[in-house]
């Protein structure tokens, strides 16, 4: 019943079955061995299971972009967003983000998540020496608004351990946060989705809020059920294996 | 902060037993400008029960205090569970630039929870699910959020309205409300707990869409900070 530290394999279990080893594992994927007495296969990947809750009254997010990497981020504060990244915030494109160079591995949520709805997503890691998680979504009702999460550390969770975060709103800086119609992707307007002028400030922050038409912005095809504070998304990261 | 601090409260948790008797020295710290808080319902429990989860429908309890600020049907359900529960330790509203503590003894019970509703709002409320209470000693610094309980179209309609399923926000504390709010909205979109997107407000006090003050009562989260001294 809780986010945090769910426990369903013992460290001991999991510590003695690292230790295994097997010459000449399969490399196909398929691990299950044929030889009797044969210890299990050391995994040549870790799987985290992604739960993903949208906290917003009427912002759905879109598919999510989810990447595994030892170097890089998808975005830095205070600097300028890639153009994959500008792709998701304006337009919930996220397939740029998914084949970033910088990706070991990479998964595509591929269903919006509207609001109070949860998502579970299964995720595989290479291993290697480093391992951050990293993912970003857009909420759809905005100009150019991003939520994720940039350089988790997975590198020493154990199996059957969870951490838990909430996540923050971003500006992605690349469009006027106008709300005017036909800017907007979302369901509250239908509008354009990625353009490559960058009318705005060019660095990604955090976002101030939307304003909206009920708020005093007359021009604004948002109402007020479409604002937001922090944070929008609760996102636990579990390793199952 | 929260997470971090969560985090390590976790891990800490993990390598020791699962049995420690704890006592939290609990500071509750109002960091609004112009937002009170109802009576708290503080209850130490163990992982079978939450008083709430983001993304799930509000339990009745959980609608009597966000709705009207009654914890009474909280306390009986916490206390049918075994929990420990601390009951206004406020001793009533706790206002803007107030705080207050008190004590509680956990035993046994490895987490920590509480509600209370903001006033003026239709089901807002400020909340902690699950603290998982670190065997480490030491002091501990936790903000809450505002969420909304999703059980009541926010209307922002000052009319009394407290009782679960009655329309309007039960009071004002501040005396600062306007009248005559034609009413923002009767819809509510997102029927599960969720972060609050705030009140609309307007500067119009004898009319407009909303009976409260876009100037007095807004916020940003966090709304609560919690000091934590764990013995």
């Amino acid at each position: 019943m809780k986010f945090i530290n769910q426990s369903n394999r013992s460290l001991s279990g999991a510590l003695a079955f690292s230790l295994l080893l097997l010459a000449g594992c399969s490399d196909s994927g398929n691990n299950v061995s044929q030889q009797p007495v044969q210890a299990e296969p050391q995994p040549q990947q870790k799987v985290f299971t992604i739960d993903v809750i949208n906290l917003t009254n009427n912002q759905p997010l879109s598919p999510l972009a989810i990447i595994s990497h030892s170097e890089g981020a998808i975005w830095t504060l205070n600097q300028p967003a890639s153009v994959a990244l500008e792709n998701l915030a304006e337009s919930g494109d996220n397939s740029m983000l998914l084949t970033a160079d910088f990706a070991a591995s990479s998964l595509n949520g591929a269903e919006i998540i509207p609001p109070g709805s949860s998502q579970s997503l299964t995720m595989r890691v290479p291993l290697m020496g480093q391992a951050y998680i990293s993912m970003a979504t857009m909420l759809v009702n905005t100009n150019d608004a991003i939520s994720g999460l940039n350089r988790v550390d997975v590198t020493n969770l154990p199996t059957g351990r969870s951490v838990s975060y909430v996540t923050n709103s971003y500006d992605a800086g690349t469009e006027a946060n106008s709300e005017m119609a036909g800017t907007i992707p979302g369901p509250a307007d239908g509008g354009e989705g990625f353009n490559s002028i960058r009318d705005d400030v060019d660095f990604v922050s955090l976002h101030p809020g939307v304003v909206t038409s009920d708020d005093g912005a007359s021009n604004s095809v948002l109402n007020e059920s479409h604002r937001f504070d922090n944070p929008v998304m609760r996102v636990t990261i579990s390793r199952v294996q | 902060m929260k997470f971090k601090t969560t985090l390590l409260a976790a891990m800490i948790a993990s390598g020791a037993s699962n049995i420690h008797a704890a006592q939290l020295n609990v500071t509750i710290t109002n960091l609004t400008q112009g937002i009170y808080f109802t009576p708290f319902v503080v209850a130490g429990h163990d992982d079978s029960a939450r008083m709430f989860a983001t993304g799930q429908p509000a339990s009745s309890e959980l609608q009597a205090v966000a709705e009207g600020g009654d914890i009474s049907g909280f306390v009986s359900l916490l206390n049918s569970v075994g929990a420990v529960v601390v009951e206004n330790p406020a001793g009533g509203l706790l206002a803007p630039g107030s705080n207050a503590s008190f004590t509680i003894d956990t035993g046994d019970l490895n987490y920590l929870s509480m509600v209370s509703m903001l006033l003026p709002t239709n089901d807002g409320f400020a909340g902690l699910d699950s603290w998982s209470i670190p065997s480490e000693p030491g002091v501990y610094t936790v903000n809450l959020n505002a969420y909304d309980a999703g059980t009541e179209a926010n209307d922002e309609i000052v009319n009394g309205g407290g009782a679960p399923g009655v329309p309007g926000i039960p009071a004002a504390p501040g005396g600062d409300a306007g009248t005559n709010g034609t009413g923002v909205t009767d819809i509510e979109t997102n029927q599960t707990v969720h972060i609050h997107r705030g009140v609309l407000g307007d500067d119009d006090a004898t009319a407009g869409k909303s009976d409260l003050d876009s100037r007095v009562h807004r916020w940003l989260n966090p709304v609560i900070r919690l000091q934590i001294e764990v013995l």
